[in-house]
């Protein structure tokens, strides 16, 4: 089955506290080592809010809200999707991560029976 | 702890096989590490690293093994520097820590020794890599769970008898071994690919799994072309599973399936993979073929826009580096597309005579489609109604009297 992976990060912290070399290192050698399981099939680190848009639907009406967005805390800063055989085999993964802080979650994506 | 198991064993079995040199005795003290461990994390909590713990367990009773047996006293001597190694350069918590993309090649290359026959290589391969029971492995190739026992049990036993090696070959050597790697892999993709839907959902995960085992090779050894491209084949054909079968279970052709619902991530794996297999040295092996005819189905945003003179071009490729009788045929259908039914027709007429598919329902029904493209319907009919006849798919069957139904049809309005 295939999951998606939210990393939802503390958006204070996150412009106050970059990640140190020592981080990126680290995540980037578990990073590797989930592909290297053939566990990886898509990834992506999204720039900050500030950067980014969104838009409310209210029937014909469309309102676009420029970011940074008004939450502080929990906002998706990158994504993964996952191959894997149970949603333990992915929490065993995630367990297994680098990180110290934030929240990740990770939630199934439906598929047709069989794929 | 299935999970655990499910990330941790094809590791702990191939670092194990590469200390005792047999994957029998290996699987089986990763087993033991695995009953340790069921045991005691209940009481004392799963450890920070599971995978180092299982490994030093399971090597504690590799030495206590080959101290019981005293046998080979040099080996033993070996098996102590080797941990000490282990330990010294990676310190005692972290010795799984490290890549260990060698031991698990090794094991991928011992798993598919070229010794074992292919059922062989293929039950042994999903047991030490996919982690799969045996009772899994018996309900995805629909086959009883003591056939499939007795057959890892006789490809374990065969390794040992033939003094099979725990080594990663290089060079020419490796060469000649990765046929038989890819084509297990390949087996194992089909056996998930062919089951339909609605049936155990252990065959379609075969898939899956081989695509696993596929995108794990092309990490471990990326320089072979071919491994690339068995990786993209199998991304784009999984690109479209489930797009071929129709709500009531019937099978979809190619040519007839919704496009919106190929999996765009997979396909565009399937090209990234496929470039990769193109860019490096060397002609085409044919696997990067059949992708590269794969990517011509892939790129085409209707069926009407398909590359067929370039799918033409390509099996030509395929029909020279592996001639068969199948190859021909299929390649008589691209033409057809791309220089019209007649072209296609005359090439067909060709295989009548072939003795091998001589029961091969899709030459009639090849042969049926062109002749209706032409207009003879009633030669036409007569070609669908023989290719019913010798399939022994009941859904397939149902299919071509229906196409034999409308050529009928279409004989009485025109």
């Amino acid at each position: 089955m295939r999951v998606l992976v939210l990393a939802k990060e503390d958006h204070q912290t996150q412009a106050a506290k970059p990640p140190t070399p020592e981080a990126m290192a680290e995540f980037q050698k578990f990073n590797e080592e989930l592909v290297k399981a053939g566990v990886v099939i898509g990834d992506g680190r999204l720039y900050p809010s500030s950067q980014g848009k969104r838009m409310r639907f209210d029937g014909k009406k469309r309102t676009v809200i420029d970011g940074p967005f008004a939450e502080t805390k929990e906002l998706v800063a990158g994504y993964w999707l996952w191959q894997v055989r149970s949603m333990d085999e992915a929490l065993e993964w995630l367990k297994r991560s680098p990180f110290d802080a934030g929240t990740y979650e990770i939630r199934q994506i439906m598929e047709f029976e069989g794929m | 702890m299935e999970a655990i198991w499910r990330i941790e064993s094809a590791r702990l079995i191939a670092g194990l096989a590469r200390v005792v040199g047999d994957i029998g005795t290996a699987e089986e003290l990763a087993q033991d590490a695995l009953v340790a461990a069921l045991e005691q994390w209940p009481i004392s909590g799963v450890p920070e690293k599971p995978g180092a713990w299982l490994m030093g367990t399971a090597r504690h009773h590799a030495i206590d093994l080959l101290r019981r047996r005293q046998t080979l006293q040099r080996k033993h001597e070996e098996i102590g520097r080797d941990i000490q190694q282990a330990q010294e350069d990676t310190g005692p918590a972290s010795a799984i820590d490290g890549d260990g993309g060698d031991d698990l090649l090794g094991l991928i290359f011992m798993a598919c020794h070229p010794v074992l026959s292919k059922d062989a290589r293929v039950a042994l391969t999903l047991r030490v890599l996919g982690g799969l029971t045996t009772e899994e492995i018996a309900r995805g190739f629909l086959t009883p769970v003591s056939t499939i026992a007795q057959r890892i049990v006789r490809a374990k036993r065969t390794l040992t008898e033939a003094h099979a090696r725990f080594e990663v070959p290089d060079g020419a050597e490796r060469a000649a071994r990765l046929p038989s790697v890819l084509e297990v892999i390949y087996l194992i993709f089909n056996e998930g690919y062919s089951a339909t839907a609605g049936e155990d959902l252990v065959r379609p995960a075969l898939c899956e799994e081989a695509l696993r085992l596929g995108r794990i090779l092309a990490e471990l050894i990326p320089t072979e072309a071919e491994v690339h491209g068995l990786v993209a084949l199998m991304e784009i054909q999984a690109s479209r599973l489930r797009s071929r079968v129709g709500p009531s279970g019937e099978p979809v052709l190619l040519l007839d399936q919704d496009r919106a619902h190929w999996d765009r991530l997979l396909i565009s794996r399937g090209l990234t993979a496929l470039e990769r297999a193109e860019g490096l040295a060397g002609a085409m092996g044919p696997y990067a073929l059949q992708a590269a005819i794969a990517a011509c189905h892939a790129r085409a945003a209707t069926a009407a826009e398909t590359d067929w003179p370039r799918i033409v071009a390509l099996y030509d490729a395929v029909a020279q580096l592996a001639p068969s009788p199948v190859v021909e045929l299929n390649r008589a259908v691209a033409v057809g597309m791309a220089f019209g039914p007649a072209a296609g027709l005359d090439l067909v007429d060709a295989l009548v005579q072939e003795p091998a598919l001589k029961a091969y329902h899709l030459l009639p029904a090849v042969r049926g489609e062109l002749l209706r493209k032409l207009g003879r319907s009633e030669e036409a009919r007569a070609e669908f109604e023989r290719a019913a006849s010798l399939t022994q798919n009941v859904v397939e069957r149902k299919l071509l009297l229906r196409r034999a139904a409308e050529c009928t049809a279409e004989r009485m309005a025109g």
